[in-house]
């Protein structure tokens, strides 16, 4: 996207106001998708998106400019602007030397969607609605979504660093209405990998629109979810979303360094039951949070957050890694080049427990056994967390009965984590999701076996 | 001088040949944004972006494609990209772009050189005040975990194959913070804010002090056991209901089966006190807009009158295929996405009751301040509603402990059936919809 000779003189540029610090992101995106609904094709779609951020640092304050217009002087102009924004004290100059551009190993993408006729892209679509309709005169209405995503990018700041990436992403999705006596349900069934067009070599779009299908058609006799606090176990993969929310924003570093966390100055204590491992880990290849490396330059890694209970550390960007005079763990990450990046998650999970998972639900005499979460949202500085159930049923007696209608459920983090007292030996990654904080959206995945909370609460209208 | 939007969108038009419609919408903004933390600027971005969607409906075919640059390579990459893009799309007879409908649109003004002429030494002022008026609310205000400043400047313009041809400009700027109160080993938080079209217009005391109220008043708070109570909305909660009821009345929702209303023309689906219009030719409220997103002129249109169901919201598209017309009740999310059906700015008819009032009246409650889960536990086409909520309980008639870590769950229908009362302190907010107190009776609060 830029060479070296460019990137040294807007860097020189942006350093001009005696600046500690000065950064480049520069980023292209290619997108395509295509939605189906109401049984037609609606529309196809392409996008293109390129542009480039420039931050300077100078003492506390962040200087922040974008642009579209990658040449010279569209970049010198946005150097002009962030260093403007971040000026303090005496000027000087200091010279930038960028040398080669270094890129990481990546996976390979097998088929890139660019190369994939949009009529195949299309082709899945239909399938899917064909499918799902199959499943039964109830399933009234039926939506489907693919898209992917091509997005490179480009680093380089004061410290020498020049590097970039190439991140392909793609995801199917597919919806359904089902109508009955009772009213309408829904059921919605999505997957997405960090790989090309190959996802739909590991997934078959029919098979999930006749799941998505039946998860409506089920919700059609469920029962309002009951209220109040009692045991609750989550399935395979689902259990992510309440890490994700009941302690993953917690440990972030940007919000720690506020005193906007509960967890704050906590390192080295019990925080969670001592079956409890939490790793981030942004080298899962594949998964819908990979990369190569993070928006600031930084290689993915694999960071033990909780290890056996104990909180071991946080995750940090480079902002926040620097006043601590640490390393960033490669989670700085931002929505697209007209942002900032901050602390943000990756892959966040679970490691197997030695459970099975049938005797973790033979073992509650009652309580809601949550199939599939649709996301959650978390107040970081009080740790009460919520999250949504998508297919849930009521547990009688050790056994999973009748399926209950949606609703969110509600915890307080730190004391959640101590309640986990079942994991099971069935580890599964979740759903791909779109993590969203201070206003930008980035891709996330999260995975768990099946786990058990002796207690949370469960927001229904039921007795 | 450089190309006027309108231009650019006119001529990216003209390149329709024969049986080709194209509808070319161009915006550009430019934003700054400052955040002020312990008496610095923590950041500060400014930033200018602009992007056409072009869209395509050849042969009842439809294409779309975007780029965030308007070079005339870009351009013409776009226009050849949503072209050929139509060649995938289904055959559908109601496809097309917005044509004119004689509506003229409200003569709005909505751009106030006050904040282009706005120097940023004054803006990151007023950003360092925030922080400082919060901080000073309250004793028991230990931090601020945000304090921003943030404006706009937005133009856009749409133009379409069939002669329509519609631009306008905007600015608009906002206070916002964040305080964490502190009481012995307990942390609340809570948010104020303050918006208006131009710097001049902001308060930063009433953003912070209501930030600071906000979270001190949730000091002490704890679960409650689980009963069904009254609920009273704080006027920010309930614009975002609002938001969700709005989408129950797209029409696109109607004509696909996705709305639970779509069978209920002219019968009660809300209590009597009810009455929801939606009208952006309203200059007060913050999503105020003379044209919609297709081009066309906003209007006023009344959903609900009295508890009955008047009308739902059509684009072109819908309108088309219902065989009615466009309530100028197309959105779209920028430049990168086509339009669709949404509400502008929602608003209910006010009561004659402050919220103080209504609350004298209730023995039995919980006055909600904020709510947690909107995208998780509600489901605009079952109706199911269950959300997290935070606020203080309700007893004879007063405000009295407040609660944390609780539900309050109902269905979406049930909800407007069960309205008891609207306040009479309409605000509007920073969204699409107008803030108003609202009391709704047999709500489950699950907690304990």
């Amino acid at each position: 996207m830029l060479d070296a000779d460019l990137v040294n003189r807007t860097l020189a540029a942006a350093m001009r106001t005696g600046a500690d610090f000065a950064e480049i992101f520069a980023e292209d995106r290619r997108s395509s998708s295509a939605i189906l609904d109401d049984g037609r094709v609606e529309e196809v779609v392409s996008g293109r998106d390129r542009g480039a951020g420039i931050r300077v640092v100078a003492g506390d304050t962040t200087g922040f400019a974008h642009t579209a217009d990658l040449s010279e002087s569209g970049l010198a102009a946005a150097a002009g602007a962030a260093a403007a924004a971040a000026r303090r004290g005496g000027g000087g100059t200091r010279t930038v030397a960028v040398s080669a551009l270094q890129t990481p190993a990546r996976l390979e993408v097998r088929i890139p969607p660019e190369n994939v006729p949009k009529d195949r892209k299309v082709a899945l679509l239909t399938a899917a609605d064909a499918a799902a309709r199959s499943a039964g005169g109830a399933i009234t209405q039926v939506s489907a979504r693919y898209g992917d995503g091509r997005r490179r990018i480009l680093v380089a700041d004061s410290d020498g660093l020049f590097t970039g990436d190439d991140q392909v992403r793609t995801l199917f999705s597919v919806s359904c209405v089902a109508t009955g006596d009772t009213g309408m349900q829904t059921g919605r069934e999505s997957a997405g990998r960090t790989v090309g067009f190959e996802l739909f070599d590991l997934y078959d779009v029919e098979e999930m629109a006749r799941r998505a299908a039946q998860r409506a058609l089920t919700k059609l006799t469920a029962r309002p979810a009951p209220s109040g606090e009692m045991p609750v176990v989550v399935g395979p993969g689902g259990g992510g979303v309440l890490f994700h929310e009941a302690c993953g924003h917690g440990l972030e570093a940007d919000l720690v360094a506020k005193s906007a966390s509960v967890f704050a100055g906590r390192i080295g204590e019990r925080v969670a039951a001592p079956m409890v491992t939490l790793i981030d880990d942004g080298t899962m290849a594949g998964e819908w949070g990979h990369y190569g490396i993070d928006d600031e330059g930084k290689p993915a890694a694999r960071n033990v957050l909780i290890s056996g209970g104990v909180l071991t550390d946080y995750m940090w960007d480079r902002l926040r890694a620097r006043k601590k005079g640490r390393a960033s763990s490669g989670n700085g990450r931002r929505q697209s080049y007209q942002h900032l990046p901050m602390v943000r998650m990756t892959n966040t999970y679970i490691d197997n427990g030695d459970a099975d998972p049938g005797d973790i639900v033979a073992d509650t005499s009652h309580g809601v056994y949550v199939a599939q979460l649709g996301g959650g949202q978390v107040n970081t500085a009080t740790g009460d967390f919520v999250f949504g159930m998508t297919e849930a049923y009521l547990i009688e007696n050790g056994r999973i009965t009748a399926p209950i209608r949606e609703g969110n459920l509600i915890g307080n983090g730190p004391e959640v984590l101590t309640r986990i007292d079942a994991l099971g030996n069935d580890f599964a990654m979740g759903s791909p999701g779109t993590c969203g904080k201070d206003g930008q959206g980035v891709p996330v995945g999260d995975g768990t076996p099946t786990l058990r909370v002796t207690s949370l609460t469960v927001g229904g209208t039921a007795a | 001088m450089s190309p006027s939007l309108l231009d650019i969108a006119e001529r990216v038009v003209g390149w329709a040949g024969d049986g080709i419609d194209v509808e070319a919408f161009v915006a550009r903004d430019h934003e700054t944004e400052i955040r002020a933390y312990q008496g610095e600027v923590e950041s500060l971005t400014v930033a200018s972006s602009v992007g056409i969607g072009v869209r395509i409906v050849r042969d009842g075919r439809q294409g779309f494609a975007y780029a965030a640059a308007l070079d005339d390579d870009t351009l013409r990459e776009t226009f050849d990209e949503a072209l050929d893009n139509s060649r995938f799309g289904s055959v559908d007879e109601f496809a097309g772009v917005a044509e004119p409908d004689g509506v003229e649109p409200a003569s709005l003004d909505l751009y106030r050189s006050e904040l282009v002429d706005f120097p940023t030494e004054d803006k990151v002022a007023l950003a360092l005040e925030l922080e400082r008026a919060t901080l000073a609310a309250d004793p028991r205000v230990t931090g601020v975990e945000s304090a921003d400043y943030a404006d706009t400047t937005y133009e856009a313009a749409v133009a379409t194959s069939r002669g329509v041809a519609a631009s306008a400009r905007e600015t608009g700027c906002y206070l916002a913070a964040y305080s964490l109160a502190s009481d012995a080993d307990e942390t609340q938080t809570g948010f104020g804010f303050s918006v208006g079209r131009h710097p001049g217009e902001l308060s930063a005391e009433t953003a912070g002090g209501d930030a600071a109220d906000r979270a001190t008043r949730l000091l002490g708070a704890a679960k409650a056991p689980t009963r069904r109570l009254t609920v009273v909305l704080d006027p920010y909660v309930t614009a975002r209901f609002l938001g969700i009821v709005g989408a129950t009345l797209s029409g696109d929702a109607v004509l696909k089966g996705r709305s639970l209303f779509a069978d209920r023309m002219d019968e009660a689906v809300g209590a009597p006190s009810l009455t929801l219009v939606d009208d952006a030719t309203d200059p007060d409220a913050f999503t105020a807009s003379a044209v919609d997103a297709e081009g066309l002129a906003t209007r006023r249109v009344p959903l609900i009158c009295d508890g009955v169901l008047q009308a739902f919201l059509y684009d072109t598209y819908t309108a088309r295929r219902a065989g009615v017309s466009s309530t100028g009740s197309a959105v779209r999310g920028g430049f990168k996405g086509t339009p669709g059906v949404g509400a502008h700015a929602l608003r209910l008819t006010p009561g004659a009751r402050s919220q103080a009032e209504i609350v004298a009246g209730i023995d039995d409650g919980l006055l909600v301040q904020g709510v947690t889960g909107l995208h998780s536990g509600v489901n605009a086409v079952s109706g199911d509603f269950s959300v997290g909520a935070e606020g203080l309980r309700i007893r004879d008639g007063e405000t009295a402990e407040p609660i944390r870590e609780v539900t309050i769950a109902s269905t979406i229908q049930r909800l407007l059936m069960d309205v008891t009362e609207v306040g009479s302190d309409l605000e509007w907010l920073p969204m699409s919809a107008a803030g108003v107190t609202l009391a709704i009776a047999d709500v489950t609060m699950s907690g304990t």
